[in-house]
């Protein structure tokens, strides 16, 4: 809403606040000003001057030599606007004169005549050219003959005006209107608010019974419908003033009948709508659902196809206006107009909301009747532009209003107490300070020592209950005056759940071990919702879970894996040569086991991360080396250990992975996981260089995590470390052969770990060498020489058996 | 003899005293000590000494054997210590040289941010609740006073996958779920953090996804001025000790009365310039006292209890407190992004 700040003072005294400190009150009080702009900002020493003779340039065909008199002289002034003439009263900037873009105004010789001062359009003024009527927008501006010769234009064409662009929130239709603001600023300045005249003069022998009658099929949609008649108006350009005011408020003058009813939608928020009554070819107004297939063309040429969801304003046959949206053309009042039909209703909110959603038609008339409008206010508004209509049109008025009413204007009335108030706000306010405020609210009340029976105007549809009443307390009060205190109530202690301190400590140690978090999109389009998909995951994600109305294919389904935005994130990097990353994310995907999604998929957290390029950028001691299967896995392993959990890798084929470098991880017989490096067919679709990712599944991991793990005694006997190396073929798995180790050595043998893998010179092809660390320890006693020697003998011989492999001398 | 004995001492001391050689030393120590040594020659003479003359010679040679070997312990110790300064000399090395790097990690900004709120309000007493992603309109929406058809619903575009499911646009569903698990019993003290969406074209002030944080008060007896205390402390510990507060009447469909939150700018100290807009003050978050009808479905009795409710977006105080200047950076993950903020 655009509050223009002389309009507002026409209706309560704003003192001698500048429209900032008048923003300023406004904003803390509740309504937000967005911003404070001036019609017309440093435009100085321009009047209004005569034009007395107006003859062609002697050497230019398109420009006119004007004697122009000015007030305390005459100047002879060259103008190019081709709608200048003889006799009339224009905007002159004289010499010295500054406009709008900092134009100085200086005296010019123009094919050899001299010019001294412009004479200037609106547009040069300073005003929007949206807002400048269409029919002067490329001429010069010509005032009313009544305009005083030599006097300074600011006032008369309100360039000195501010305008406040107030943010409205859905609950306070009220401000849609200068009434609504000048109630709400007299309640935050404590000033009364001057209402409109509303006094007009009915023919005394003309009825409006004599044109029209109305008649509503849809009570439910439209309570009231008013139509007045005004009858032999002269189109014409409204008064300045009118038009000052509609384009300080964002309006674009047209002519004085359509002026006045945007003016009046604007005064009182009431919207209403001029009918050209000669074309209205009936004396029957009636209000219907539309018919299914149902065809007009509203006022902006297009044909518009109804439904019965759409409610019409008909003349008993055919649609003439889609109710509180647009009137239709055949109806529309132009200059030849002389009759006027005047609409004022009450549409229900959903009514016009449902049109507005179907059409995209959207006016100042339909946002106030989705908004909600002021019952009261409906007839006094038709009243207000029927005074007008009479004033500045010279139109006759027929007496009364042809109505259809069954509008409830009752008010709502909320009960309260100075205590209640109080002990909800953690203030100590008398009974008299809200008597105070709700005087200045302007709502009348019933006082029962610290009780109020508050009647709440219907101005204020959204005070309903006791708490919209305590924010209008609160707020007239001052929330800057509330005290500051802190909750009363028992204190409890705070803190993390035992699955929130996990994920921290997750994030600690990934991090700790030199891998940067990032933030993804959950959102992922068609590609990707496929991609690195763990084998678990993929064996319970039946279908994935789509937006009904994505915004792009980009974003269009729940991610399944985390590892597609991450990799997506290495790219970006990638292709701006930072091509050294260890990235990762904790974060949910979004797995549903139904083919048609109806329930709430489940929501896992996973950690997952991608390594590329070098390890360490610059190690001047150490080799440089790319980061490799070796890596990520011993950050996986790290995890688990940090976690005290234990899990086995198990080669596996996934699509998208290096199909002999990659493996599941498996905890408790359970794949929760996968780590490895990405199938170089797509690290070459996606221009990375070799890329290893791990992905692990942290419901599983939380699930077995032990939250406090039990005591384990520190061996008290001495252990007995054995070194062992076998020579086996080279794609035996180490780890195949370690877990037999320690299948074998059980329970004598207390850990097992490879210490050195060799291949190459003194080895036959095709053949490695892996070298194991065992360490024996008995819980209850010290281990004797030959209890070992017969267990590692066990172990040579069983790796022998299974694996072919011998131990290397 | 004693004569002989003394010259003897005098000869040892000078040489010891003038070697700076070990070798040497050893070779002094020998020629006078020794088997063959000239103090042990004059010794073995001894036995030709008379009774008397005996005991006052042998004094005399014993103090002699003293004194050189005195002489000959203090140079080698002395001598000892050269060696091995000279020896770490020669161990010197670059200590300008770099170290050997560690690679280190750390945590995304927003992270950070989350995290800094979340330890501030445990302080304060709160639990810290989770929930899906992934909503009923009923908890979105309906729980929260928004039921379907309600106006206030178009101020925030949604992405839905069904009628009824959805992704949620705020965090309050949280809120709305724990007050059902209370089932109107205890208080409710709690922050919920998590990823939000809305249906918006990313730019540089528009995310389809973003973070944020709201927190939920019920208990009987909480009062407005409470929530304007509570929401001071948050803002002096995460803006610092001498920002203001300012409290503006709003709208929202979950809390009567609603409140904006302002802080006052900490570029120009309240007294206007471009990024407060020369208002002096940066809007912070949204509350206010819960909507009656929020507490009831929550299943809360409105005549009995009453609390506050607020929420804040992570990525807002991230661009303030920080300076980031397009919300999309916090989603592209650049590393020269990520690195700066690791202090944060
Ligand atoms: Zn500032």
């Amino acid at each position: 809403m655009l509050v223009s700040y002389n309009w507002l003072k026409n209706y309560v005294d704003l003192g001698n606040l500048t429209p900032e400190q008048l923003a300023a009150k406004i904003t803390k009080s509740g309504i937000e000003v967005e911003g404070v702009e001036y019609v017309a900002e440093n435009c100085k020493d321009v009047v209004v001057g005569y034009v007395e003779t107006c003859e062609k340039h002697p050497n230019a065909d398109k420009l006119n030599l004007c004697q122009v008199n000015v007030g305390d002289q005459k100047l002879q002034i060259i103008c190019g606007a081709p709608n200048i003439a003889q006799g009339q009263k224009v905007a002159v900037a004289k010499p010295g004169a500054v406009l709008p873009g900092d134009f100085k105004i200086k005296k010019v010789k123009l094919r050899g005549i001299e010019s001294n001062g412009m004479i200037c359009s609106l547009k040069e003024l300073g005003l929007e050219e949206k807002y400048i009527p269409t029919d002067i927008a490329d001429g010069i501006f010509v005032f009313p003959e009544d305009a005083t010769i030599g006097e300074n234009v600011d006032e008369l064409l309100n360039l000195n005006d501010a305008v406040l662009e107030l943010d409205v929130l859905a609950n306070r239709a009220d401000a849609l209107s200068m009434l609504g603001v000048a109630y709400e600023v007299g309640a935050i300045l404590d000033q009364p608010v001057n209402l409109p005249d509303e006094t007009v003069s009915f023919a005394e022998d003309d009825a409006v019974d004599n044109y029209i009658s109305v008649e509503v099929e849809a009570a439910d949609l439209n309570p009231y419908y008013g139509a007045f008649m005004i009858r032999d108006v002269e189109i014409n350009p409204s008064p300045l003033w009118i038009r000052n005011y509609l384009m300080a408020a964002g309006i674009r003058p047209i002519n004085n009948v359509v002026d006045i009813t945007n003016y009046v939608l604007l005064e009182y928020g009431q919207p209403l709508h001029a009918f050209d009554y000669d074309k209205f070819s009936s004396e029957k107004v009636v209000v219907r659902r539309a018919d299914d297939g149902e065809t007009m063309v509203t006022l902006d040429d297009q044909e518009r196809i109804l439904s019965e969801k759409n409610l019409v304003i008909t003349n008993g046959k055919e649609p003439v206006a889609l109710a509180g949206v647009m009137g239709g053309a055949n109806t529309e009042v132009t200059s030849e107009t002389k009759n006027i039909l005047l609409e004022v209703a009450y549409f229900n909110s959903s009514s016009v909301r449902g049109t507005v959603k179907q059409t995209g038609l959207r006016s100042e008339s339909s946002t106030r009747f989705e908004k909600g409008i002021d019952p009261n206010r409906v007839k006094r508004a038709g009243i207000r532009a029927c005074l007008l209509m009479e004033k500045y049109a010279n139109g006759k008025v027929a007496a009364g209003a042809a109505e259809f009413d069954e509008l409830d204007r009752s008010e709502n009335t909320v009960e309260m107490d100075t205590d209640q108030i109080n002990k909800r706000l953690g203030t100590e306010m008398t009974s008299e300070d809200i008597v105070s405020i709700l005087k200045r609210l302007k709502f009348d009340y019933e006082q029962n020592d610290t009780s109020f029976s508050v009647q709440v105007p219907t101005r204020r549809g959204d005070i309903t209950i006791f708490e919209d009443m305590l924010e209008e307390v609160a707020r007239i009060y001052g929330y800057d005056n509330l005290p500051f205190t802190l909750p009363q109530g028992a204190a409890q202690a705070g803190a993390l759940t035992v699955r929130q301190s996990l994920k921290r400590k997750v994030n600690n140690y990934i991090q700790g071990v030199g891998l940067m978090e990032t933030l993804t999109y959950s959102l992922t389009n068609a590609t990707d919702i496929k991609r690195l998909v763990s084998p678990e995951v993929l064996e319970k994600a039946v279908s994935p879970v789509a937006l009904a109305m994505p915004m792009s294919e980009e974003h269009k389904y729940l991610r399944l894996s985390v590892l597609p935005e991450i990799l997506r994130a290495i790219k970006y990097n990638s292709a701006r040569n930072q091509t050294n990353l260890g990235y990762y994310e904790i974060g949910s995907v979004f797995i549903s086991s139904e083919k048609q999604v109806s329930k709430q998929p489940d929501e896992q957290l996973r950690a997952a991360g991608a390594l590329t390029g070098k390890w360490l950028e610059h190690p001047w001691q150490q080799e440089k080396k790319d980061v490799d299967f070796y890596l990520v896995k011993g950050i996986v392993e790290g995890l688990f250990d940090h976690l005290d959990l234990n899990v086995s890798f198990r080669q596996a084929k996934l699509a998208d992975m290096h199909p002999g470098r990659c493996a599941v991880i498996e905890m408790n017989e359970q794949t929760v996981g996968f780590i490895g490096q990405l199938h170089p067919a797509l690290e070459k679709e996606m221009d990375l260089k070799e890329t290893y990712v791990f992905d692990i599944n942290l419901e599983a991991v939380f699930a077995a995590y032990e939250d406090t793990p039990s005591y384990r005694q520190i061996p008290k006997y001495p252990s007995i470390a054995r070194d062992i190396a076998f020579i086996l073929d080279e794609n035996i798995h180490s780890g195949d052969v370690g877990d037999l180790i320690q299948e074998i050595g059980a329970p004598l043998v207390n850990r097992v770990e490879i210490f050195d893998v060799y291949q190459g010179a003194n080895l036959e092809e095709g053949k490695k060498s892996v070298a194991y660390s065992l360490l024996y320890q008995h819980p209850d006693k010290t281990l004797k020489d030959d209890e070992v020697e017969e267990s590692y003998q066990e172990i040579i011989k069983a790796v022998n058996e299974k694996f072919n492999a011998y131990v290397r001398s | 003899m004693k004569e002989q004995l003394e010259a003897i001492q005098a000869e040892a001391l000078e040489r010891i005293s003038q070697t700076e050689d070990m070798k040497e030393l050893q070779d002094i120590k020998v020629a006078y000590l020794g088997k063959k040594g000239s103090l042990t020659g004059v010794l073995r003479g001894m036995g030709k000494l008379s009774k008397e003359e005996r005991p006052v010679i042998g004094e005399v040679a014993n103090k002699v054997r003293e004194s050189i070997t005195a002489a000959l312990d203090e140079k080698n110790e002395k001598l000892e210590l050269l060696q091995l300064e000279e020896q770490l000399e020669a161990e010197a090395i670059d200590v300008t040289l770099p170290g050997r790097p560690v690679k280190v990690g750390g945590p995304h900004l927003l992270s950070s941010i989350v995290q800094e709120l979340e330890d501030l309000f445990i302080g304060m007493g709160y639990e810290v609740r989770e929930g899906p992603e992934v909503e009923t309109d009923f908890y979105n929406f309906e729980a929260l006073n928004l039921p379907k058809n309600h106006p206030a619903r178009d101020m925030q575009d949604t992405f839905y996958i069904t009628n009824e499911l959805l992704m949620r646009t705020h965090t309050s569903p949280v809120q709305a779920r724990t007050m059902q698990e209370y089932k109107g019993e205890k208080p409710v003290k709690m922050i919920c953090p998590g990823k939000v969406y809305r249906r918006d074209t990313d730019d540089a002030t528009h995310s389809h996804q973003f973070t944020q944080i709201e927190g939920l008060y019920v208990d009987k007896n909480v009062r407005m001025s409470d929530l304007k205390g509570t929401l001071d402390t948050f803002a002096k510990k995460m803006f610092g000790a001498d920002r203001e507060i300012r409290l503006r009447p709003s709208f929202f469909p979950f809390t009567e009365p609603s409140v904006e939150m302002d802080i006052s700018c900490k570029v120009c100290n309240g007294k206007g310039c471009s990024v407060c807009k020369g208002t002096g003050w940066i809007e912070i978050l949204g509350g206010g006292m819960v909507h009656p009808k929020v507490l009831e479905m929550g299943g809360y009795d409105p005549e009995v209890y009453s609390g506050f409710a607020f929420g804040m977006g992570p990525e807002r105080i991230a661009m303030l407190k920080y300076g980031v200047n397009d919300i999309r950076q916090f989603y592209t993950n650049d590393i020269r992004f990520l690195k700066q903020y690791h202090k944060a």
